[in-house]
């Protein structure tokens, strides 16, 4: 009746790329969003574009997201303000230089060779301005950094021009089956059906799971940022520290952004998080010690994002466990933005009937549902 | 900050006579109350460094200035504790504020928190505005203020509302030379401002209103119904350029160009606290929502002084004492009824303070091209982005200020949108043919005023660390 193949719920990146691959098959899609594109994490985060450092788990799928992430501009008619100027992971001491190196020789091991350890010298000379005391990085040189918003919003402008329609301002209250179809009511009164139905809404995802009978241990979350006032240009790649919490860059503007998971409070209900200064002040001690040039630096925003989190610490990727014609998209625990890109193209495949090439089975949903062991 | 205690009944952020005002009132009922300001001496703005300003002769800054004296001698016999030089860049939700003093940053928890952050100048985008020499008419009167300084060279005044008037007449009387007065409110203002006359004829403005009016065009040439205005100049103001009218095109040359077009609360703080606000039509600015003892939504948080609607220094004071009062009534230290009882003559001098204000409102209302300003105006100095960037954005399904945020950056540099955000929230209203309201405004967040990264990592961790910098 509608005409629609698909309902997404959710416009976030992983709802957008969902709809423009699925687009580009020529599948009817809408998508439904409660507020508008990209109004939260999508459209928050720190933008990092890693491979380094993920759950073995997530590899394969981050890899061949690197690979679209570098021909983002054909994907989407926008180059999202990708730069590819590598990641690094800081170790400020030998254990830690020392884990670095298992770490590359496990992933050597399972044919993967995107990360590589640098030495000091080498560290100094892709981050100048690093602190004397570190003494070599883990490095994925392929890596880099995006804009959030321009990317989710560049996403949902390729759908909409390959014609997917997004419902914005439309919160889902009721998801149930309606003979062949899934028909979705939105708390405006608006009713849209389709045979397949795709839960990509983020931190609450878990309401729509709970709805079909699959509830999941869903932790939301407000991971917090901050920006500093412009400062001259001091560093390309992105850094993180391997024995505590950061993700720092600096724009091509100057402004460098300090994050890494230092957690507020969120609200999820009235769209709200608040900021925990207590957290985010260690978040600047560590930049303190690792940048003595920030010393000086002004803090002049900071936020937070409203997050999901799994257990372990890895999202569901997957068609349901309870229901046909189902799948989901969520739980991205923080570092879902780079694996957008891919996300949308696995599930493209799912739902055309293909299947992926890709390993999801880590992330099925099932694994939260494992029927408990007598004791 | 040895004479700082670990956490207070209540706290008020702010000293100009709102702030002055309640923080008096309620220090003298016993509760421990501090009162946080940026600035170095009580005051405000109205009455900065009314204390030790350097302009002895009070014939300079006029009578309703030295009226803040009064304010500032009760508060310090209070029993108050005064935290000057203080900024504050954080409230919470659960009431702890987030300030720096002397370098160092902490967190100082309240039972209730009167923000009497007070009022802003209206951005007055035209193009040129960010050129070196062209600034605020408020704070070119800080500096006389503060500092007895003026400018010198040609001065050229220019805008709309009371306060444009105020700083002619005070400029002229510390002997400063002005070349012209542009008035830009519009002819229409006066028509729908008559029938509000008897309001105003009532209040206490009209008197000093009209003899500071004639004093000033007296000595220098007023320009009325200017238009089309603009600041020209090479890395300098060097002329203005305006309209009188759909007349031609006309050139005063200028070093100084003092632009004015009203003020606005000072929403930043209570707008990143959570506290709902409302598009106000008549004063064409947002304002935060609060009930007739300055409570806004936010629980624990109350809004006294322009803060919370602009209504000028004596109105400011009168809701000091009455939020005050209400917080009392909050902490348990008064009962209601008391309350309601003390409340009656401050409430009585606020009525009386406010008549005349709709008059006011009315006939200094900003013309519509300076609140919209042309496509190659810059409307965000920080992110330099024209009106023409954001009507291009809203083409593209920009909705409201926040996604201009995300378009554009506009509103996300040091200012936190206090230079931009009335203006691009008119500019996507009127691009979009809806009103304000619907548009909305930017969601601020802490810190709402710049902190350094030495600050923030100097943040006590625990409570035993917290008292190590109270008391060192």
């Amino acid at each position: 009746m509608s005409g629609y193949d698909v309902i997404v719920i959710g416009g976030g990146l992983h709802g957008c790329s969902t709809a423009l691959h699925l687009s580009q098959r020529g599948v009817r899609v809408l998508v439904v969003e409660k507020d508008h594109i990209g109004r939260h994490a999508s459209g928050v985060n720190a933008g990092g574009v890693r491979q380094l450092g993920r759950h073995v788990a997530e590899i394969p799928l981050s890899v061949a997201s690197m690979a679209l992430w570098h021909r983002i501009g054909e994907l989407v008619d926008d180059d999202c303000g990708f730069e590819c100027h590598g990641q690094i992971k800081v170790a400020e001491t030998e254990e830690e230089l020392a884990d670095g190196h298992a770490r590359v020789a496990e992933l050597r091991a399972l044919g993967f060779s995107h990360e590589e350890v640098v030495d000091q010298a080498e560290l100094r000379r892709l981050v100048p301005a690093i602190a004397p005391h570190c003494v070599g990085a883990v490095v994925s040189r392929g890596d880099g950094a995006a804009i959030p918003y321009r990317t989710t919003f560049a996403f949902k402008r390729k759908a909409e021009s390959l014609g997917a329609r997004f419902e914005e301002g439309s919160a889902v209250t009721r998801v149930a089956r309606a003979g062949l179809n899934w028909r979705v009511k939105t708390a405006a009164g608006g009713r849209f059906e389709a045979p397949v139905l795709v839960n990509c809404a983020g931190a609450w995802a878990n309401r729509i799971a709970a709805q079909l009978g699959e509830p999941v241990p869903l932790e939301v979350i407000a991971p917090m940022l901050m920006i500093t006032a412009r400062l001259p240009p001091f560093i390309k790649p992105v850094v993180g520290a391997t024995g505590r919490t950061l993700s720092f860059k600096q724009f091509p503007n100057g402004t460098v952004l300090i994050g890494g998971g230092m957690l507020g409070r969120a609200s999820p209900d009235e769209n709200r998080t608040e900021l925990d200064f207590t957290n985010l002040a260690i978040n600047a001690r560590t930049v303190w010690d690792l940048f003595p040039v920030m010393r000086s630096a002004t803090v002049v925003r900071a936020w937070a994002g409203i997050e999901a989190r799994m257990p372990d610490q890895i999202p569901v990727i997957g068609p349901s466990g309870t229901e046909l014609g189902v799948f989901h998209a969520f739980g991205f625990s923080a570092h879902g933005f780079q694996l957008g890109p891919i996300v949308g193209r696995i599930l493209a495949d799912m739902i055309t009937g293909n299947g992926t090439p890709l390993p999801i089975s880590p992330f099925r949903i099932q694994r939260f549902h494992q029927p408990a062991v007598a004791a | 900050m040895s004479d700082v205690k670990t956490s207070y009944d209540l706290a008020v952020i702010g000293a100009g006579p709102a702030g002055l005002a309640a923080a008096t009132l309620a220090a003298r009922q016993g509760i421990s109350t501090v009162l946080l300001d940026e600035q170095p001496a009580p005051g405000g703005q109205i009455y900065r460094s009314v204390t030790e300003t350097p302009v002895r002769d009070p014939k300079v800054l006029g009578p309703d200035y030295w009226h803040g004296a009064g304010l500032v001698k009760p508060f310090q016999e209070s029993g108050a504790d005064y935290l000057p030089g203080t900024t504050v860049w954080s409230v919470s939700r659960n009431l702890e504020i987030g300030l720096s003093r002397e370098g160092a940053a902490r967190i100082l928890p309240a039972k209730h928190i009167i923000l009497a952050t007070g009022a802003l100048e209206r951005p007055f985008a035209v193009p040129g505005w960010t050129l070196p020499g062209v600034m605020g008419a408020g704070a070119a009167q800080v500096l006389l203020k503060s500092s007895g300084l003026v400018a010198t060279g040609n001065v050229v005044l220019a805008g709309t509302g009371p306060l444009l008037w105020l700083l002619a007449w005070q400029y002229l009387r510390a002997g400063a030379e002005i070349t012209a007065v542009l008035d830009t409110t519009p002819r229409a203002n006066w028509r729908q401002a008559m029938p509000h006359m008897t309001g105003f004829v009532r209040s206490c403005y009209i008197g000093k209103g009209l003899k500071l009016l004639l004093d000033v065009r007296r000595k220098v040439k007023v320009i009325g119904n200017v238009t089309a205005l603009r600041a020209e100049g090479d890395g300098q103001v060097r002329s203005v350029v305006y309209r009188q009218g759909n007349g031609a095109e006309q050139r005063l040359p200028a070093e100084t160009l003092l632009l004015h077009q009203g003020v606005i609360p000072n929403l930043n703080l209570a707008n990143a606290i959570g506290c709902a606000q409302s598009w106000d039509d008549a004063q064409r600015c947002w304002t935060p929502q609060t009930d007739g003892w300055g409570a806004t939504t936010v629980e624990g948080v109350s809004l006294a002084g322009d803060g919370a609607g602009i209504g000028g220094a004596l109105s400011a004071e009168h809701q000091g004492r009455l939020t005050a009062l209400d917080a009392l009534h909050r902490l348990g230290r008064i009962d209601r009824q008391q309350r309601d009882r003390d409340a009656a003559p401050h409430r009585e001098a606020l009525e009386k303070a406010r008549q005349g204000r709709v008059f006011l409102d009315t006939l200094y209302k900003p013309a519509q091209d300076f609140r919209v300003p042309s496509d190659d105006t810059i409307v965000c100095r920080c992110e330099e982005v024209t009106a023409a960037q954001v009507r291009d954005a809203v083409k593209l399904g920009c909705s409201g200020p926040n996604q201009a945020k995300s378009f554009l950056r506009c509103g996300m540099g040091p200012c936190q949108g206090r230079l931009c955000g009335p203006t691009v929230t008119e500019v996507i209203a009127d691009a979009r043919g809806v009103s304000p309201a619907e548009v909305g405004y930017y969601r601020l967040r802490p810190p709402v005023k710049p902190i350094t990264l030495a600050e923030l990592a100097s943040l006590p961790k625990r409570e035993d660390e917290i008292d190590a910098v109270l008391h060192h």
